[in-house]
């Protein structure tokens, strides 16, 4: 077969290339546990994995995600990617039509119009090469895009963009390089033979009119291949490792595999998937208080270049705001609790002192309430929920009325993973043994936990806001709507910690009037409270809480509801409007009794303000 | 003749009134309620001296006969403009008036105790802060908890709304420290049964007769100070309540159950002095209270020229404290306006 030494920067290169990511990604499965194995094998001639190859046409190639989310930018993304694997794909099939064989090397397809130097004579033939140049023509808008973006980002509907670092600059600018020389190569090469198609063939004849494209069709060429060799080396240490990665993390996913509680294969994957696109900043509320370099694009960038601080890694409310935003689905606040637990050293935590004793219950208690600690702080939440018990005529047992052990979970958040372990196992000794079915939980952080990493078989974990529903629905509790307009706020740990967002809002409904708002749900704020960041300063949390209720403000409500304990003790403190857990609410309808907590004439009688000059 | 006009006629705005009066000058003084006073008027007796609260007030209503200046009750200020030097003021009341100089005396508020939520006001039933105790010893009634029953012990707990970065005030209120002595006193008097603890975290005995107050509440009394800022607190079926806390002098960790909670809130400077801020066009400090342009020599001196200051408006002051800053308030005014 013909060949040319410029052929072989881009062949070592991507011969490189192959033989790195067979390894590295080979180490990663290797690693994975047994388990996550077997999901695999189990998995891998189902249709998870036409499952997965689905999502990696609508995801990796189409970014329907971004498209959502922006317009502009989902173009930008769909081009390049779409429109690469479109012209690699399209132009195998030209070689294999042209040799008549499925052995063509990849130089031969990605050169083609180099080594065939006479014009396409069939119609196939034709259109193929028509379609290569629109192809093209479709990338290269994608880059030039992708240039106006990192001249200015704000221009996509982005605060933000993100910092790039040396290998990130390499692979950059070679693959913003690779479309053009491509172009100028094959359109040259055009002006020469007279084998182009509907772009190229013009653009080369006009090129051979005023530039002596004879002596420059080598140089182009050799800086095609050149580029292209460039940016597979530079591709392991840049961000454009996720181009691969994502393939092998979407087939994984689907198999059901998840980031474990350490550092693995899995994670290692997760964190090479990402691909810097910035889009979580643009959600992130520390940037609010100016702290602009905690996020995750820059945690799990830290993560892997292995320089990642403390001080990153643990001034983070892990509110997970920006999770449902990325594109890639990574799981963002896990990896980051990885990180967490592998950083922090056991701290005081023989929990010795901690005795189990008996747990002597009446045969027909209905619930368990455990409060938290947090609801231990807002008595109002714990009153209300007796009362309600009273008026159902539900028999509970209060599991934490005098003493018990914390739930666990604010250890958890910090890393403290295996003293955490040591108080869940307590109390989730004491629950058992009760042999109640029903546990109500009125803390979201405690539910959480208690939901996820306890292991209590056969037994229904709630928290009060699904349980308030249920006996509305049993017809134990009666209704009496309030003439209130509520906003309600999602709790970080409730509503995107654990998918609940639906059974609040039912219960406000039957007890008030709900006001729906434009940043709620998955997009809903955090009180900026929240127990996870140790790094945080008061008035930096202050400030996040206000901007948050300046929004909730502004749809002038009557009270702001919430489900959590903590979101209610920071709001509380701003002064600034009512709030109430929902069971406050509950029980202040039975009892018709509409208490406010703050003088709610502040925000209307305004005085009139005169500014001096 | 120039004239002053006062905003608030508390125990500094009266008095700063009746000193400006007595300088010569014209002065109306503005009151939202219906008297004079202020928040004197809610409490029984002062500390250190359980001197009747009613004699101050007594004195501040001799002055409002006798004196020459006006009060406008029930009267707020809407708008403030400064023309040529002068001020011409809109009340609420649909008054104009011109004025040379004004003062501002809106003192303070009462930290709302709900706020405070982990020690139940207002949803446990005998939790009750000092402010309301005052109350109880003015009318005079009996003192009694759960079944009419006398109250066998009591807590008091310190610093609630003051030296708190959770409930967002980080200054020290001043009084509490020595009014939760005096009122464990007064207790101990009406119920030489019960068994009184004040919970704190340090004890300012700042004033004259304060430190000895103190010891005398301890040898003479036998109340117990501990060291220790309550954590939280939860009611009983009995309505008794479960208090937590640490004794940070022996670091262990304490539980008890008291009858009664009293809780000390600290002060505020609240929306009357959040409003004069606005219409007067001048600043507060992070804690709320106004701005004066130098601690040591000009406690009175707002930032505009020609607004003085009076009173715990500027930070958290005792009555004794409120009068002589009243005086000074008085004086520099007299002073400002002889020189313009």
């Amino acid at each position: 077969m013909e060949t040319t030494p410029f052929i072989w920067p881009f062949t070592i290169g991507l011969l490189f290339i192959t033989c790195f990511l067979v390894i590295i990604i080979g180490i990663w499965i290797s690693s994975l546990s047994h388990i996550d194995k077997s999901r695999i094998i189990h998995g891998i001639l189902t249709p998870k994995s036409w499952l997965a190859l689905r999502e990696i046409v609508l995801e990796s190639l189409l970014h329907r995600k971004i498209f959502r989310k922006n317009v502009v930018l989902g173009y930008m993304h769909m081009s390049l990617a779409l429109g690469w694997f479109l012209l690699i794909v399209v132009g195998h099939i030209e070689a294999w039509i042209h040799y008549r064989t499925f052995f063509v090397p990849a130089y031969k397809a990605i050169f083609m119009r180099y080594f065939i130097t006479g014009p396409s004579t069939t119609l196939s033939g034709k259109i193929l090469a028509a379609s290569m140049d629109l192809l093209l023509l479709f990338v290269l808008s994608g880059v030039a895009l992708a240039c106006c973006k990192r001249l200015n980002s704000q221009l996509f509907g982005l605060k933000k963009t993100t910092r790039l670092k040396i290998g990130d600059r390499i692979a950059l600018y070679a693959l913003w390089l690779i479309f053009p020389l491509r172009f100028l190569a094959e359109s040259v090469s055009a002006g020469i033979h007279h084998n182009g198609s509907l772009i190229s063939q013009p653009t080369g004849q006009l090129l051979a009119s005023i530039l002596p494209v004879k002596s420059l069709e080598m140089p182009l060429w050799w800086a095609y291949s050149g580029t292209l060799g460039l940016f597979f080396f530079a591709l392991p240490v840049s961000r454009y490792m996720h181009i691969p990665v994502e393939a092998v993390l979407i087939f994984l996913r689907n198999y059901g595999i998840k980031v474990q509680k350490r550092i693995g294969g899995y994670s290692r994957i997760q964190v090479y998937s990402c691909s810097r696109c910035g889009i979580c900043l643009d959600s992130c509320q520390m940037a609010h208080v100016d702290i602009k370099d905690t996020q995750s694009v820059y945690v799990l960038k830290h993560i892997r270049n292995k320089n990642l601080t403390d001080e990153k890694l643990f001034n983070c409310l892990l509110c997970g705001r920006c999770q449902p935003d990325c594109p890639v689905g990574l799981e963002l606040n896990n990896l980051r609790l990885t990180q967490r637990i592998e950083s922090t050293k056991e701290y005081n935590s023989s929990y010795d002192y901690l005795k189990n004793g008996n747990v002597a219950i009446s045969p027909q208690t209905e619930v368990i309430y455990f409060a938290g600690c947090m609801t231990h702080l807002t008595p109002a939440i714990i009153k209300s929920m007796k009362e309600i018990f009273t008026v159902a005529s539900v028999k509970y047992w209060f599991m934490d009325e005098d003493k018990t052990a914390c739930c666990g979970r604010p250890l958890m958040q910090v890393g403290q993973y295996e003293a955490a372990k040591k108080l869940i196992e307590h109390n989730r000794e004491r629950i058992l043994a009760s042999g109640v079915k029903k546990l109500v939980v009125s803390c979201p952080i405690c539910y959480k936990v208690i939901n996820e990493d306890y292991a209590l078989p056969g037994i229904t974990v709630m928290h009060h806001s699904g349980y308030l529903l249920g006996l509305l629905a049993d017809k134990r509790l009666p209704v009496n709507k309030l003439s209130l307009q509520v906003v309600y706020h999602d709790p970080c740990e409730l509503g995107r910690g654990s998918g609940i967002y639906h059974q609040p809002r039912l219960l406000l409904d039957e007890y008030a009037t709900l006001i729906p708002m434009k940043n709620e749900k998955e997009a809903s704020y955090c009180c900026g409270g929240g127990l996870a960041n140790i790094k945080i300063q008061m008035n930096e949390r202050n400030q996040i809480r206000d901007k948050a209720l300046d929004e909730y403000l502004a749809y002038q409500p009557d009270m702001l509801a919430t489900a959590c304990p903590l979101c209610k003790k920071i709001f509380a403190k701003s002064n600034k409007l009512p709030i109430h857990d929902i069971a406050e609410i509950v029980y202040m309808a039975i009892r018709q009794n509409i208490s406010m907590t703050q003088d709610q004439t502040i925000n209307k009688k305004k005085i009139e303000i005169e500014i001096w000059k | 003749m120039k004239h002053i006009v006062i905003i608030g006629g508390g125990i500094a705005g009266i008095e700063t009134a009746s000193a400006l009066t007595d300088t010569g000058h014209w002065v109306t003084v503005i009151e939202k309620e219906a008297q004079v006073g202020g928040k004197l008027n809610n409490w029984s007796c002062l500390f250190p001296t359980f001197t009747p609260a009613e004699k101050i007030i007594d004195e501040l209503q001799d002055k409002c006969r006798n004196k020459d200046f006006s009060i406008l009750n029930k009267t707020e200020v809407r708008t403030i403009h400064r023309q040529n030097g002068k001020f011409s003021i809109e009340t609420s009341n649909d008054h104009k008036l011109e004025a040379d100089a004004i003062v501002v005396a809106t003192g303070y508020e009462l930290f709302d105790a709900r706020r405070k939520e982990e020690y139940g006001y207002k949803i446990y039933d005998h939790v009750i802060t000092s402010a309301d105790l005052e109350e109880l010893f003015k009318t005079g009634n009996d003192i009694t908890v759960a079944e009419g029953k006398h109250p066998k012990r009591i807590a008091f707990v310190h610093c609630v709304g003051s030296r708190d970065e959770k409930s967002g005030n980080h200054y020290c209120s001043k009084v509490c420290c020595i009014t939760s002595v005096k009122q464990a006193i007064e207790l101990k008097k009406r119920l030489p049964e019960a068994e009184i603890y004040c919970f704190y975290m340090d004890l300012r005995m700042y004033g004259k007769h304060f430190e000895e107050l103190y010891r005398e509440a301890q040898e003479k009394y036998d109340i117990q100070f501990i060291r220790g800022r309550l954590s939280e607190a939860s009611e009983k079926i009995n309505k008794s309540l479960l208090i937590k806390s640490e004794d940070t002098l022996s670091g262990r960790p304490l539980k008890m159950n008291v009858d009664l909670l009293i809780l000390l809130a600290g002060m505020e400077a609240g929306k009357g002095t959040a409003a004069a801020s606005e219409t007067c066009g001048i600043g507060c400090e992070e804690s709320g209270f106004l701005k004066t342009t130098d601690s040591f020599l000009k406690s009175n001196f707002s930032e505009q020229e020609g607004i003085f200051l009076a009173g715990s408006c500027t930070a958290p002051m005792s009555v004794n404290d409120t009068i002589l800053h009243a005086r000074s308030a008085a004086m520099e005014v007299n002073g400002w306006l002889r020189s313009h």
